[in-house]
């Protein structure tokens, strides 16, 4: 059994049918990309597994039970994490900050000893300042603590949203385009950055058009197209599969590719 | 039977006046994002204009004239002097501007005219119209077709006017709108100033049936907002709907079952509709994209 | 110090300094009692300033809590014999009570429905106290009996001064502490993107929900204190208009400052005071003043001039 599974997730929305019959599934330690030409529903089932949108038909299982349909937060306490393609940063808060709400779900929030502000507040703040403050030395982003978040540049904010996501300690971090917009440095870094935090004993699931990177660093490759499964398998499988080579290169790059 | 007609016609009157204050705001809210909580207050010059330019000794029709030039001109400014400097900033930083604007309004209607409640004398008689056993105002049939020529007339210029296109080119998206050339700028003066003129007209139309004083704006212009929220904001024809059902509801509410509470219905029902809807009646779900 | 503590001593040490400087600077009982106004308002504006600023839902209607407070202070002794101070405390937890029965329903909406609706609430309040004449008095008001405590008559501006602006620090300390811990950190996250809020595990109505309370238990409080301050109440305490001048009080103050929730309010309880002696454009002025500042100062006072100061300082 894996650790996060998602079995027959159907999605339409007003008559298109973003998703059909699509599932996967991922196991502690490994790295599952997901890729697919634009609007094949990577995103939409981000959008399911992580519960911001409701799936018509299939369900999604972790860790052995049922979690269809659980609002995010309720998914985020059963150890899903997840960052965005846009990104969601809080533009208002410190980078620390930041990562500070991530770790929401591990501090104790008794409403009344928060608002008398009792010592035992003072010192949860200051253990989730010391964890937030250790995962942006992680990312490398520790200089920058401080600064306001609507001060970062664009290759930071999308580390600091791993930051963020890694802060409630997931057993599952699922990554939308983490590398999108990144020069070729920074995408190293972040590939470098993913296999450490699957090396940590979490399944990694991401969604990633640089091809490179996925070839890389996932275990496990799933191709969508047009909301359908296309192939699943390991990297070298799919790269060989002709139906992604055609689905990514059209007929004409399948026979180029043929002929060379 | 009686009865009924009776309420119906109280209702859709006052449901006509809604009607226009919500869709003024809707007009200048597509074309803004601006709720314009200073929308009643078109309303208010435009009945008290005409009834001091008619006290003054102008004709009736001039002293109307009169009054909407004034709301034009008022709604113009509170466009280049209070919205247009205040680009930019947020929802509720506009809404206290537009509200400081109806403060700013009221203020100085009290300080021009005077604190009394004031008439005009009915378009065309008092002499009651009856029909199924129910005694209809002549006013209330001038306040009706006033109201649906003005829906109409918006309708036309909206869909077959160069500008109406260019105004619901700017609502759908402004930027694109200034870029294949349309002068944004121009077009939200123009839908204030329509705004203005389709409220103030309401006044002058209403009037006659429910007295007018410097004060009237604020109540008008909350259950305008009320109405444009109930249709969905930003959809004429909602604004349209919701004004007049707020208006029917508002006088079967007071006809049967107290009218203690009738300025409370339009607010009840909001609440619960929005409750059940959080988008209005005919607004659309957006669905979120990350 | 974490940066927390110490924004929490510089807003404190400000509004100590400034409730210790005021009586001697105007010592006149009229001066006095303005600012005892000024300290009941100020507490209302901190919650909704925290409401506001801190989580970013608004509210057009948070006069109806602060209405609430102020007639149950008044008729819980008049129709049911009760102790005025009990009375207050019962209103604030009707208050609450009713924050908490409509919250759920109300932050579900965003701008400009969350506007509506919460301005309907308000409207509705305002509604009853007008017209259920026989248990409010109506649109004339109702008397409040004197405040007693163990046989003390509370009495004389002094003593208000000082019990209003004990209780306005208390409220800014209660603030400044939700703001430096994990619920203020969730707040103020979901004011910025409630998606990544609830992603980070942020259970975002309920948040919502919480300081929604607060804010009308803020109101409710300063809403009593007003009642047995001013020893009577019109309806006009929860009119859509006090409404406005709460939000407006956070927001030309600074929305998301508690200092700048201070000054807004000092301003708009000062000013009207000042421009009772030009009674006829008292309303025109106000009006005025409001689009003036809104669109020069538009993050607000104390944000302004913090932003100021910082550009000023050298590199």
């Amino acid at each position: 059994m894996s650790l996060l599974e998602a079995r027959g997730i159907s999605i339409a929305f007003g008559g298109l049918r973003a998703l059909d019959q699509v599932g996967f599934a991922v196991d502690r330690g490994r790295v599952l990309a997901i890729i697919g030409p634009n609007g094949a529903g990577k995103t939409t089932l981000f959008n399911v597994v992580t519960g911001l949108y409701r799936a018509q038909a299939g369900e999604v299982r972790l860790d052995g039970r049922e979690v269809t349909g659980l609002p995010p937060h309720a998914l985020a306490a059963r150890g899903l994490a997840r960052t965005f393609q846009n990104l969601q940063i809080f533009f208002r808060m410190s980078a620390l900050e930041n990562v500070m709400v991530g770790r929401h779900l591990k501090e104790r929030r008794r409403l009344w000893a928060e608002l008398l502000g009792l010592p035992s507040v003072l010192r949860e703040n200051r253990e989730s300042r010391e964890k937030a403050r250790e995962l942006l030395v992680f990312v490398g982003l520790e200089a920058r603590a401080e600064e306001p978040a609507s001060a970062l540049p664009y290759g930071a904010l999308k580390r600091l949203e791993i930051a963020r996501a890694l802060a409630c300690e997931p057993s599952v971090l699922m990554l939308d385009e983490p590398a999108a917009g990144c020069n070729p440095v920074e995408t190293e870094e972040i590939d470098r950055l993913i296999l450490a935090i699957a090396r940590r004993g979490v399944a990694v699931v991401l969604v990633e058009h640089d091809m490179k990177l996925v070839m890389r660093i996932s275990d496990r490759v799933l191709v969508l197209d047009q909301g359908r499964v296309l192939a699943e398998g390991t990297p070298a499988e799919v790269r060989s599969d002709p139906r992604v080579v055609e689905a990514y290169l059209g007929r004409h790059g399948l026979e180029a590719a043929r002929a060379a | 039977m009686a009865e009924l007609v009776q309420l119906l016609f109280a209702g859709l009157t006052t449901g006509a006046v809604y009607a226009l204050v919500a869709l003024g705001f809707t007009l200048i809210f597509q074309a803004s994002e601006v709720v314009n909580f200073a929308q009643g207050e078109f309303v208010m010059l435009g009945g008290m204009v005409t009834v001091f330019a008619y006290q003054a000794g102008l004709p009736l029709p001039l002293a109307a004239l009169l009054a909407v030039l004034v709301a034009v001109a008022t709604g113009v400014l509170l466009h280049r002097l209070a919205i247009e400097p205040a680009k930019g900033a947020t929802v509720v930083t506009l809404i206290i501007v537009t509200i400081g604007a109806s403060i700013l309004i009221r203020g100085l209607a009290q300080l021009v005219f005077d604190k009394q409640f004031h008439a005009l004398p009915a378009f065309s008689g008092d002499a009651p119209l009856r029909l199924l056993g129910a005694a209809i105002l002549p006013q209330s049939l001038w306040v009706l077709g006033g109201a649906a020529a003005i829906v109409f007339g918006l309708w036309l210029f909206m869909e077959r006017t160069l500008l109406g296109k260019a105004v619901r080119a700017t609502a759908a998206n402004r930027l694109a709108a200034e870029l294949v050339g349309i002068d944004t700028r121009l077009v939200l003066a123009l839908a204030f100033a329509v705004s203005a003129a389709i409220g103030a007209v309401g006044g002058i139309l209403v009037t006659p049936i429910t007295l007018t004083s410097y004060a009237v704006g604020t109540l008008l212009a909350l259950k305008g907002f009320a109405a444009a929220m109930l249709g969905g904001i930003g959809n004429p024809v909602g604004a349209v709907a919701g004004g007049l059902l707020l208006g029917l509801l508002e006088a079967f509410a007071a006809g049967w079952i107290s009218s203690t509470y009738k300025d409370g219905v339009a607010f009840l029902v909001i609440l619960l509709v929005l409750f059940a809807l959080p988008h209005g009646l005919l607004g659309r779900r957006a669905v979120e994209r990350v | 110090m974490s940066p927390g503590t110490r924004t929490k001593l510089v807003v404190l040490g400000a509004l100590g300094l400034a409730l210790v400087l005021v009586p001697f600077l105007l010592p006149s009982a009229f001066h006095l009692r303005v600012a005892a106004l000024v300290w009941i308002n100020a507490t209302a504006a901190l919650g909704l300033a925290l409401l506001m600023g801190l989580a970013g839902q608004v509210s057009l209607g948070h006069a109806g809590f602060f209405g609430i407070g102020a007639y149950a202070t008044a008729l819980g002794p008049k129709h049911l014999g009760l102790d005025p101070l009990l009375s207050m405390l019962l209103g604030v937890a009707a208050a609450a009570g009713l924050a908490l029965l409509v919250g759920r329903p109300i932050l579900r909406l965003k701008g400009h429905y969350l506007a509506v609706a919460t301005l309907g609430l308000g409207i509705l309040v305002h509604l009853v106290l007008v017209s259920e004449v026989a248990i409010t008095g109506g649109p004339d008001g109702v008397q409040v009996p004197r405040l007693v405590l163990f046989g003390w008559r509370v009495a004389g501006p002094e003593v208000w001064y000082a019990i209003t602006g004990i209780v306005l620090l208390l409220a800014a300390w209660i603030a400044l502490n939700l703001e430096d811990s994990s619920t203020g950190r969730a707040l103020r996250a979901l004011h910025d993107s409630e998606i990544a809020a609830s992603v980070a595990g942020v259970d975002v109505a309920r948040h919502k929900l919480v300081v929604f309370v607060i804010a009308a238990v803020y109101a409710a409080t300063a809403g009593g204190l007003l009642a047995l301050f001013n020893r009577f109440v019109t309806p006009d305490v929860a009119g859509f208009l006090r409404s406005i001048e709460l939000v407006t009080m956070v927001v030309i103050g600074g929305m998301g400052s508690i200092l700048g929730a201070v000054v807004g309010a000092a301003l708009l309880t000062v000013l009207p005071q000042a421009l009772t002696l030009f009674h006829d454009y008292e309303h025109a002025v106000l009006g005025l003043l409001i689009i003036l500042f809104m669109v020069f100062l538009r993050q607000g006072i104390v944000p302004g001039l913090a932003g100021l100061l910082v550009r000023r300082r050298p590199a």
